[in-house]
């Protein structure tokens, strides 16, 4: 079969009178099995419904972690924080250096990259904001792109800008068929740590000292102050907190699309700066709900309209247009009004 | 203390400029020739893959009329705005004679007009879109043409996977991709006989990194093959994906797969797949094909690609233009490259005809135990 110009000879040969015919049984066999099965198309659209229910139920979990992140530093700090998508990368990035060259076992490399993730996070507000805070917001938010830029292109220098495969543990990578629905491991585990950590979030903001404070800090700053509420601890916690989303994030989008780049950060970390619009920016409840919104959206958006998939994109720009026009507050947000 | 950073930011950015600007003046009287190549973004594998055998036969031959050939590379950063700016500081402020590449047909399509302003030759490696080299006269190319790579894999489809029903899986924002999808579509259609033998079309774009809900639209449809052109960590993913959604019908990919990442991202899904492609390095063709596998071993200590030959064969033929021509002038060295025929490359002979396109052969290979195998080759017609 290594011989040159075997194919183009085949090509030629015309279709054999033994091959119609198989092909005329076949469709007519087809045409019986439709007319007999009506009920049997209906549950397979069903299942096909379900499989992209799946789908999205997951995509949109990941989005709902990245956005709560941006929704934190948003709530205490009326600061967008643009660099929160690759801080996504560099978790991603820093659980793949522990695998792959220091030959940790996956549990313990993921624990050392959120560790060190959140160290990189509250650094960056200590190095990048901090200094900035009595500066008019947009000296900040401007802060906040040039840091985003800088990670990027940093991470273009130190970790290379070839695509790396990022090692998925057999745990992760085990595929289940319920009912006739496929779901890879992963997509069970990201929706059940998005819940369980929005559960530990919930009851850190409302149940402890600390997220008291968060939520007097987020009120208004200054009469936190006058409280004696340490105000820059806790926008480090926040920070911390938010960071440690983005990395546990970042590691569970690189086990469901193991693809490495140092411009991973920049479209989910666009999307989910959307969905925490969309759900009320400064509210956790809504960010969850916008990150789950916007994944059924881009996946409905492609069963359901396959020939506008190209555009699934600009759905999701077209939903915070239409939501900042509407309904400014988001879907869950309160309306606090302009600081002076 | 705050002004400090500022300092050294203007002190570093007065040194950058002192240094460009002093740089070119140095080697006022070597040959240029200009390396437009991604090097970050999508495209960034492919366009390192490509440099690295430029890089290669720049080593080895660094020297044609007496005069040192010097690479000016510069990042197209895998976007079609980026590739025209780039081709603006080649062909203005570097005022190369001669440009290498691009990888991706977008973003040699993006450059070309620029290139054909400034009168200046450029020789594509690997972009396969016809669009590339039609209605401009300056640009050339070492490698085959999409119509013929569409028939190939059709063909293979037909009459080795025994297909009869296929879906399309399409980059949309890759003129590479929906241009190779068409003209599969075409030979396939014509093989058999009937319109509806492509069961589903699904589109993606550039860098998406969830397939799940275009598979599921396919896999109601149950195919016999799945022909997926584009970008290789995309269809990494694809492939994967499509495994995990329980999906058992064969892949077929053009010559943008044959990367290493395409096997590392894809892992144990991608076995089997099939690939069109220009060049497998278990088999060497001829004598220049040895001599570039023996030195790219030797200088990268791993297996070349495709792309780092055709790199390697595109900065030989312009080397070989300038020769026949005795000149390093641009419109001098476009007559010569016109003239160019069976010029041994590492990746078979190539003829520059009429059309300034290469013709040649096409090697299928699959995915064997995490490696690319050859499979066979396949003629132009």
């Amino acid at each position: 079969m290594t011989e040159a110009g075997n194919l183009a000879g085949l090509r030629e040969a015309a279709p054999s009178q033994a091959e119609l015919d198989r092909r005329d049984t076949e469709k007519s066999q087809k045409i019986d099995v439709s007319v007999f099965s009506v009920s049997g198309s209906i549950s397979m659209d069903l299942q096909t419904f379900l499989q992209q229910f799946v789908n999205a139920l997951s995509l949109g979990s990941l989005y709902a972690l990245i956005a709560i992140g941006y929704t934190m530093v948003y709530g205490i700090l009326r600061l967008i924080n643009f660099a929160h998508g690759d801080i996504f990368m560099i978790g991603g990035y820093l659980a793949f250096y522990g695998v792959g060259i220091f030959a940790m076992p996956w549990w313990l490399s993921a624990c050392l990259a959120i560790a060190l993730t959140t160290v990189f996070g509250v650094g960056l507000e200590r190095a990048a904001y901090r200094p900035l805070r009595d500066s008019p917001r947009i000296s900040i938010m401007i802060s906040a792109i040039g840091a985003s830029f800088l990670i990027e292109n940093l991470a273009i220098v130190l970790f290379d800008a070839r695509p790396k495969a990022f090692p998925v543990p057999g745990l992760f990578a085990a595929n289940h068929v319920v009912g006739g629905i496929h779901v890879a491991s992963v997509s069970l585990i990201i929706p059940l740590v998005t819940a369980v950590l929005l559960a530990i979030l919930l009851w850190i903001v409302h149940r402890t000292r600390t997220g008291m404070a968060m939520r007097a800090v987020s009120t208004d700053i200054e009469a936190a102050r006058l409280m004696a509420v340490d105000v820059d601890r806790i926008v480090s916690v926040t920070f911390a907190i938010g960071s440690a989303l983005a990395a546990i994030g970042g590691i569970l989008f690189a086990l469901k699309y193991p693809r490495l780049e140092p411009l991973m950060g920049i479209m989910p970390g666009m999307k989910c700066f959307i969905a925490a619009v969309v759900g009320g920016i400064g509210s956790i409840g809504g960010a969850v709900l916008g990150g789950l919104l916007l994944g059924l959206i881009e996946l409905m958006t492609i069963a359901f309209l396959p020939e506008l998939t190209g555009y699934k994109d600009a759905f999701a720009f077209i939903l915070l247009i239409a939501v900042l026009l509407f309904k400014p507050t988001g879907l869950l947000g309160r309306n606090q009004g302009e600081k002076v | 203390m705050k002004t400090l950073p500022l300092l050294a930011s203007a002190f570093t950015a007065v040194s950058l400029s002192l240094v460009s600007a002093v740089a070119p003046a140095a080697d006022a009287k070597a040959i240029k020739i200009g390396v437009f190549e991604p090097l970050t973004g999508a495209n960034g594998a492919g366009g390192a893959e490509e440099v690295d055998g430029i890089k290669l036969a720049n080593k080895l031959y660094p020297e044609v009329l007496g005069a040192k050939v010097e690479l000016v590379i510069v990042d197209n950063k895998s976007d079609k705005v980026e590739a025209a700016n780039a081709a603006t500081v080649l062909t203005q402020r570097e005022k190369v004679n001669a440009v290498l590449g691009s990888w991706g047909s977008s973003l040699s399509m993006a450059g070309g007009p620029i290139f054909a302003e400034a009168r200046i030759p450029a020789v594509a490696v690997s972009a396969t879109n016809p669009m590339v080299t039609r209605g401009n006269d300056w640009y050339f190319r070492v490698c085959f043409l999409d119509p013929f790579q569409g028939t190939v894999g059709a063909t293979y489809a037909f009459n080795a996977l025994k297909a009869r029903k296929v879906a399309i899986i399409r980059e949309i924002s890759n003129d590479y991709s929906v241009g190779l999808a068409k003209f599969f579509v075409d030979e396939f259609v014509k093989l058999t006989g009937d319109p509806k033998s492509v069961v589903a079309t699904s589109d993606y774009n550039t860098g998406d990194q969830d397939f799940t809900a275009q598979l599921t639209n396919i896999k109601k449809f149950e195919p016999d093959a799945i022909f997926a052109p584009g970008n290789y960590t995309e269809s990494a993913l694809i492939v994967k994906q499509a495994r995990a959604l329980g999906i058992k019908a064969p892949f077929l990919g053009g010559d943008t797969w044959d990367m290493e990442e395409f096997l590392q991202v894809g892992g144990a899904a991608v076995e089997g797949v099939v690939i069109s492609t220009f060049f497998a390095n278990d088999v060497p063709i001829n004598k220049t094909s040895e001599a570039f596998l023996k030195a790219y071993r030797d200088e990268y200590r791993k297996e070349p690609s495709a792309f780092s030959a055709l790199g390697y064969d595109g900065y030989l033929v312009i080397l070989d233009a300038i020769r026949r021509a005795n000149s390093a002038e641009p419109q001098k060295i476009r007559e010569a490259l016109t003239q160019t025929r069976d010029f041994e490359g590492s990746a078979g002979s190539i003829t520059i005809n009429a059309e300034r396109n290469a013709d040649k052969a096409a090697v299928l290979k699959t995915v064997k135990g995490g490696k690319f195998v050859f499979l066979t080759t396949v003629k132009p017609q």
